[in-house]
């Protein structure tokens, strides 16, 4: 299938005053079309500063390329200039933020927010543009189009401000949709109806999507594919499958173990012990070997190659190596399967 | 919308009462009057003057009287150029103090806000630095110094201005300019720090995720937004320029109603005192309902009138 992005050794540092902060270390990853691949992790693993990156949105200075490339379509975008950048954005790749209810701007109608990118990057007219805004919103499923799209956010509920919101990024046709945790500012009702909503328009549009996410239901809901990030490295990626079912890497199994589970009783939280390692000064070796149960010698000064596990799933942790002890997944990391079957 | 107004303009009416109310009694219960001076009139003289402004009826009859003429926007005769009525003198002064401040405030705000977004813009650079030594400067130099510092350069020094009185429009740059100075720094702060505020919102990434170009993003999306507290700021700021005038009225030589409301307040002039305090009341309510409608035409989430909205 044809790739549509092809991340390779990507690092994204900040120069901050107290040093360098790798926020993403030596990333890779492929995206082919109609795929939708979840990067998961938690707070400070470096998925938003990816996604971030595939947009050029970071501020540089104080942001910088360290190493690596991201081909879209076959093209560099870390060597392009700010003005080729403004041509891609929005048309060839869009993007959906977090919270809703800030992320579109109170003194401007929807409609308007919708027709700017239109009237840049397909050259409509103001009528013409407004005539789309009212079929994108139709689409995205709101009620009433012809009144709600000259009526400004704060008119709108947080749901229907998300699917405002995808109705702007999807306006020009986007090749590649990134949602950078789209659900989670909304109940639960409501993740749910975006998140049909976003597999929907995949299936009509064809975009390829990546959501980055903390949350496992939502992937399972939503993923074909999964890269777990950790310390700003992917430690695990495969199938939704491979990684509900066959996860490998110890920090996947914490994520898997920390999901709440409706068949247990226990109402404690699952926590992965430990807090995740300073970027400013990241570990020599494999980042999550501070926190990491069967944590080794060799896992403090070593970072694990990927042991390709099948020609979907790779894995970098030492365990896999064949001079390493066997370990068996914790239960709770087995259980984890029962969400997707919900 | 209509409803709406016609209810601040109720609230108007209402605050200009107590405003009216308030002044009345502070000032006849302030020792002294009028008449008194340092070389005292023969009681007789005094007697008869006091009969002839009424100031020998009881008070209430006075204050009554007042709201009488008042309703009629009728200020009554000066009691310290009897040729003079209190509606001359503020007909004849407004219009340089109006001209003043309404100079003033233009280069207050356009040149604070451009201040502003310049250093928001250019954050933690040489033009954010540049800018806030401006702000810094203006905010703490006194408009009086100012004013005796313009002079000095551009009308003593440069011999490129009027140094005083207000007969041409060169005539109003220099006390213009003194007067702005304080609000202009204030202003530019506001605006900087607001601008940050909005530039690092989700809602400008969301802009620039759209492939909008930075001059797009600055001033359709962050600019507007960013404008709200200099707004609100609008209302104070028309105060403080309208009443604030007097010292630089006084140092350049304009015959201002500044000028006129300290005067008749050293005077016991009570028909003038009251007479501008009403008139500055009037400009102050208004302006005030004048910044609260541009609010809601430039924010829609503050709905001036009961219209549209939330459904």
């Amino acid at each position: 299938m044809k790739k549509v992005l092809e991340v390779d050794n990507l690092s994204v540092s900040f120069d901050t005053f107290g040093g360098e902060v790798k926020a993403v270390r030596d990333v890779s990853f492929e995206l082919s079309k109609q795929e939708t691949l979840a990067i998961v992790g938690e707070s400070g693993s470096g998925k938003s500063v990816t996604a971030q990156s595939l947009m050029r949105l970071i501020e540089m200075p104080p942001g910088k390329f360290v190493d690596g490339s991201i081909k879209f379509d076959g093209e560099d975008l870390v060597l392009k200039s700010d003005k080729q950048m403004e041509d891609i954005r929005g048309k060839e790749i869009s993007m959906i933020f977090q919270d809703p209810m800030t992320s579109l701007n109170p003194t401007m109608t929807v409609g308007r927010q919708i027709s700017e990118s239109l009237i840049k990057h397909q050259g409509m007219t103001k009528k013409e543009a407004h005539n789309r805004g009212i079929e994108l919103l139709k689409l995205v499923g709101i009620p009433n189009p012809e009144a709600r799209i000259n009526q400004y956010p704060h008119q709108y509920s947080g749901g229907m401000r998300q699917r405002g919101m995808i109705a702007i990024a999807l306006a020009c046709n986007p090749k590649m949709l990134i949602a950078d945790e789209p659900t989670t500012a909304l109940d639960v009702t409501i993740q749910a109806q975006i998140l049909d909503l976003m597999r929907n328009l995949k299936e009509q549009t064809g975009a390829a999507i990546i959501l980055i996410t903390h949350d496992l239901g939502v992937v399972a809901n939503a993923a074909d594919r999964v890269a777990v990030m950790y310390g700003g490295k992917i430690v695990e990626t495969g199938s939704a499958d491979e990684i509900f079912y066959n996860a490998r890497h110890p920090y996947t199994w914490g994520l898997l173990g920390s999901m709440p589970k409706l068949e247990d009783d226990n109402v404690d939280l699952h926590a992965i012990p430990g807090s995740p390692p300073d970027l400013l000064d990241p570990p020599k070796g494999c980042p999550f070997a501070a926190r990491c149960p069967y944590a080794m010698k060799v896992c403090e000064d070593h970072m694990p190659e990927y042991t390709e596990l099948s020609s979907t799933q790779k894995t970098a942790c030492w365990l896999l190596d064949e001079r390493a002890p066997k370990v068996e997944p914790p239960e709770s990391a087995i259980a984890g399967g029962s969400i997707v079957n919900e | 919308m209509a409803k709406y107004l016609v209810k601040r303009v109720g609230f108007i009416l209402l605050s200009l009462f107590f405003i009216v109310t308030i002044t009345f009694f502070l000032m006849q219960a302030a020792p002294g009057g009028p008449f008194t001076s340092e070389r005292q009139l023969p009681p007789e003289i005094e007697q008869q003057l006091n009969e002839q402004y009424g100031l020998d009826d009881p008070l209430h009859v006075q204050y009554i009287d007042y709201l009488k003429d008042i309703a009629v926007w009728d200020f009554g005769p000066s009691f310290k150029y009897p040729a003079q009525s209190v509606n001359d003198i503020i007909n004849r002064s407004v219009p340089y103090s109006l001209i003043l401040g309404a100079e003033a405030i233009f280069i207050a705000l356009s040149i604070g806000v451009l201040l502003g977004v310049v250093a928001a813009l250019k954050h933690n650079k040489f033009g954010d630095y540049t800018a806030m030594v401006v702000a810094v400067l203006g905010i703490s130099v006194p408009n009086f110094i100012m004013a005796a510092l313009l002079q000095y350069v551009f009308a003593m020094q440069m011999d490129a201005l009027p140094v005083a009185r207000f007969d041409s429009f060169a005539h109003t740059l220099l006390p213009a300019v003194a007067l702005a100075t304080t609000p202009l720094a204030f202003i530019a702060r506001l605006m900087r720090s607001s601008m940050l505020e909005v530039l690092s919102s989700d809602y400008i990434k969301t802009a620039k995720s759209k492939g909008l170009s930075h001059r797009v993003v600055t001033y359709k999306h962050a600019l507007r937004n960013a404008i709200m507290p200099v707004i609100s700021y609008l209302g104070p700021l028309v105060v403080a320029i309208l009443t604030g005038s007097f010292v630089i009225e006084k140092i350049f030589a304009i015959p201002g109603l500044g000028n006129e409301f300290v005067e008749s307040i050293t005077n016991r002039d009570y028909t003038v005192i009251m007479g501008t305090t009403v008139f500055f009341s009037v400009l102050l309510l208004i302006s005030i309902l004048i910044v609260d409608l541009i609010y809601g035409l430039i924010d829609p989430r503050i709905k001036v009138a009961g219209k549209g909205g939330g459904k």
